[in-house]
């Protein structure tokens, strides 16, 4: 007789295998999105056809490359956990599902490191 | 426990069975905004890493996104943003375990259709005022 409970049996065992912390997490990136993304929104408003020098110069300032690098780290971690949920819930063949995960992560990580590279230079004034 | 046969159990009903309605519709608009979104984020990392390079390359980006065809691209990327940003206003409101009666997601799903027109409208006033 084993003595584990019901749900000690099958936790662990959903198709995500995980959840709570998921879900968390897709919360905690959203909440922190709406500041982050008013503030993308203004600084390309701000930057309408506006001149490369004064792109980098606004980026020069330290908060700004700073509040830009959290926006696309929390964007992107919010993108990243969304479309792990819509590929789960369409793409059931095992091998094409690990295959779209693991372009779902290589794409968000990408985007990161390409959008960050870009403001550390433009900051640092490279 | 010798009976292994598969029974025929009850289903749940499937998403046809219901008449469809404007909740149904904003639930997989937030869907579909969100992936737009991502595909849009490339574009952003793009305006990023021109301005990074060149004034020439810039110059390009910005212009690609000034022809009629980029700014059909931000207006749609403006109000799925805004649309989307919204829809997560409704989650967090239904996360606290509040407004699921229905009149009140009726209201809440219509509020955020018509206010996200509103604000991308308002949004792109304020972006032309800015230029001018
Ligand atoms: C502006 C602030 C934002 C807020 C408040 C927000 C809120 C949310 C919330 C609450 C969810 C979960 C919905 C659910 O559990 O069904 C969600 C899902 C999602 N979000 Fe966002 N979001 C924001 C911005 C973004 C951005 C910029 C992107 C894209 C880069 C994005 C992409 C997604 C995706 C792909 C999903 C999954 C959709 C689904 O499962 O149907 N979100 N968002």
């Amino acid at each position: 007789m084993s003595m584990r409970s019901e749900l000690s049996k099958v936790r662990g065992l959903g198709s995500a295998k995980s959840g709570t912390e998921h879900f968390w997490q897709q919360r905690v990136t959203a909440i922190a999105n709406v500041p982050l993304v008013i503030f993308v929104v203004w600084f390309v408003i701000a930057h309408l056809g506006a001149k490369r020098a004064d792109v980098v110069a606004s980026i020069q300032h330290p908060l700004t490359a700073i509040v830009l690098i959290l926006a696309m780290a929390s964007i992107l971690w919010h993108m990243r956990l969304g479309l792990q949920i819509v590929i789960e819930d369409y793409v059931h063949a095992p091998a094409l599902k690990l295959a779209c995960l693991l372009a779902n992560i290589f794409f968000a990580t990408g985007l990161f490191a390409v959008s960050a590279y870009a403001i550390l230079k433009m900051s640092f004034g490279l | 426990m010798s009976d292994s046969k598969p029974k025929a159990r009850p289903l749940s009903p499937h998403l046809q069975i219901y008449r469809p309605m404007l909740s149904t519709a904003m639930s997989i608009f937030h869907r579909i905004t969100g992936v737009a979104l991502a595909l849009g984020m490339i574009g952003l990392a793009w305006w990023f890493t021109a301005a990074s390079v060149s004034d020439a390359y810039f110059g390009f980006v910005q212009g690609f996104f000034y022809h009629w065809f980029g700014r059909l691209i931000l207006f749609g990327f403006t109000w799925a943003l805004i649309h989307h940003m919204l829809g997560g206003f409704r989650h967090f409101i239904w996360d606290t375990g509040r407004g699921f009666e229905l009149k009140t997601v009726e209201w809440l799903v219509r509020a955020n259709l018509f206010g996200s027109i509103l604000l991308t409208i308002l949004i792109w006033v304020i972006g032309y005022g800015v230029r001018a």
